[in-house]
């Protein structure tokens, strides 16, 4: 592209807004990573250099991987997360398909009953579920959290392919239906092979929110044994008011790894589900 | 059987098909409740019955693991008694407020820097996405140590800039926990504001600049009356659905400062989760969560009035 401008300007428009954009996003990252790799001599010393790390060692590593459960609530959240996800990439495929593609009394209004119940925010039902699951005797048990996830993703599954199958076009379909196809037919075995881009888009952004989840693990998951990352993270790795910030910041680290692994393989279909215009923010 | 259905072969202007299941099935209405029953089912069990119990257990006394008393509307009386209350729903204005602003002005100069042509586009743009994925608990810890008065690294950079000796208490000021709240939640949502505007800047087609450009129109100009009108219904969706998930926000508040200090920094969720899940009051805490139903509810009846339209 030809853009007409000198390469100051170009510095000016584009660079220098650019890397201070990058810069505050990563700075978090980079903090974490110098942090969890410092001896504590220097972690809390004021004459060192707070910004780089003289003698690195992997001892908050060590710790971390030996002395917390860090490894079972690595397996409990992955678990969990993809669990939930298929769950909710089933449910949301069968929520969507016959509200995208066929006409039925009320498929709008359901369409538009989706979408609200996608919007409403844990905090609202938080209080009741906790009820239910002591009720259902699902207290510290994964299950708990396999169930309660998909509330929020089934939801979301469902508004992203619904505005995703209504994408593709209709002439396949038509086509099979007039060789006798029956509906189920058509739909599996022409249909949702063409949506595997889709699929992939609602799959990983679940499963980042799944991998997300705070409030209700935080609740419904209080022994060690069961607890995902984050609350692990949050309710045993903060003992009262001791701070360990490099064990910490090795866990916020590692915690991290995962999901950016698999963002970085996704990235494009990530972006493509962001701007369908059907994310939280 | 032959004979006579050859016999009634004449008679029958349209030979009705026996009755089959399969067939049944297939109709398009019944197939598509079929089809829906499973997940429509779920939503009602989880979402649907949770949300009309936590209206039930608002107007009840219920301590955690005792049966309730039905109290009527006294929950909501306490509440609205409650100074704390009345704090919470401030905080959550003011938090909800300056950091939508802050997530959307923050956004647009993003997507009007990255929608030019350089090298490494995408991989800055997948960095720079980053912080939206990474789990917000993990990152919050991480600006909470960042935030370390004494030790870590937004102190002793300002000391040695000149600032006294050792530096602002960030947690431990209300006003301060407020700023340093509202400027975390801008950190992770910005990156989403301003991806979805990028992709929102790549569909205004060049000719439009072209023309404008032709007409004599200034760089400021051609970004007020070309980018921004076409921009707006993007930023309208969302800004809507940003403010919703920041009004209802609970992981950052409650791992940077669990409310603190004297509740300057809690939040709808963050109060009711201590009164319900911390002091076991069940159905006040209810009461509080309830409390963010009128300008949820308006919010959400605005988004999906205006997909409504546009999908018509």
């Amino acid at each position: 592209m030809i853009t007409g401008y000198g390469p100051i300007q170009r510095t000016v428009r584009l660079w220098l807004p650019v890397l201070f954009f990058l810069f505050v996003a990563l700075l978090p990252f980079y903090w974490m990573a110098i942090t969890s790799i410092k001896p504590n001599s220097e972690l809390y010393s004021l004459r060192a250099n707070p910004l780089w790390v003289h003698a690195p060692t992997l001892k908050h590593y060590v710790d971390l991987l030996s002395t917390t459960s860090f490894l079972t609530w690595t397996w409990n959240t992955m678990l969990v997360a993809v669990i939930s996800t298929a769950i909710s990439l089933v449910l949301g495929i069968m929520l969507a398909y016959p509200l995208a593609r066929i006409n039925f009394p009320g498929a709008g209004l359901l369409a538009i009953g989706v979408a609200a119940i996608y919007l409403v925010p844990q905090p609202l039902l938080f209080i009741p579920l906790a009820d239910v699951i002591n009720r259902l005797d699902l207290g510290n048990t994964l299950t708990s959290v396999i169930l309660t996830y998909p509330t929020m993703l089934v939801p979301f599954c469902a508004w992203l392919l619904l505005g995703y199958f209504k994408t593709v076009p209709m002439e396949l379909e038509e086509a099979a239906r007039i060789d006798g196809a029956s509906r189920l037919q058509t739909m599996r075995r022409i249909f949702l092979p063409l949506c595997t881009p889709g699929f992939i888009s609602a799959g990983i952004f679940a499963f980042t929110l799944a991998q997300n989840e705070f409030l209700y693990a935080l609740i419904f998951l209080t022994k060690t044994s069961v607890r995902t990352v984050p609350v692990g993270v949050i309710s045993e790795l903060i003992k009262g008011d001791v701070f360990y910030w490099g064990q910490l910041m090795a866990a916020a680290l590692l915690g991290s790894v995962p999901v950016a692994i698999i963002y970085s393989f996704f990235v494009e279909y990530y972006v493509a589900g962001l701007t369908s215009g059907a994310v939280k923010g | 059987m032959v004979i006579r259905s050859e016999a009634f072969a004449g008679a029958a202007v349209r030979p009705r098909q026996p009755f089959s299941l399969k067939s049944w099935a297939d109709r398009g209405t019944v197939f598509s409740w079929l089809m829906m029953a499973p997940p429509i089912l779920f939503i009602v069990a989880f979402v649907g019955y949770p949300f009309f119990y936590g209206i039930f257990l608002s107007m009840e006394n219920r301590p955690v693991a005792q049966a309730g008393t039905f109290v009527g509307l006294a929950n909501f009386i306490k509440e609205a008694h409650d100074p704390v209350f009345w704090q919470v729903v401030q905080n959550t204005f003011v938090y909800t407020g300056v950091a939508t602003v802050l997530k959307m002005v923050g956004g647009l100069g993003l997507a009007l820097a990255m929608n030019q042509s350089f090298r490494f586009k995408n991989i800055i743009r997948a960095m720079l996405l980053l912080p939206f994925i990474v789990p917000t608990v993990l990152s919050t810890v991480a600006f909470m140590w960042m935030l370390d008065p004494a030790f870590s690294v937004v102190n002793r950079v300002l000391v040695s800039l000149g600032v006294p000796k050792p530096g602002p208490s960030w947690l431990g000021n209300p006003i301060l926990a407020m700023i340093s709240i509202i400027l975390i939640n801008t950190w992770r949502g910005l990156p989403f504001y301003g991806i979805t505007l990028l992709a929102g800047l790549q569909t205004v087609p060049t000719e439009l600049y072209e023309a404008a450009t032709i007409d004599g129109a200034s760089g400021w100009q051609r970004f007020r009356y070309v980018t921004l009108p076409i921009l707006q219904p993007i930023i309208l969706i969302v800004t809507l659905f940003s403010v919703i998930f920041t009004f209802a926000d609970f992981q950052l508040v409650y791992v940077l400062t669990h409310g603190g200090p004297q509740n300057a920094t809690a939040l709808f969720a963050t109060y009711a989760f201590d009164i319900g899940m911390g002091s076991g009051q069940l159905g006040l805490g209810a009461a509080v969560a309830l409390a963010m139903l009128p300008a949820l509810a308006l919010l959400i009846v605005v988004i999906t009035l205006y997909l409504r339209r546009k999908n018509a």
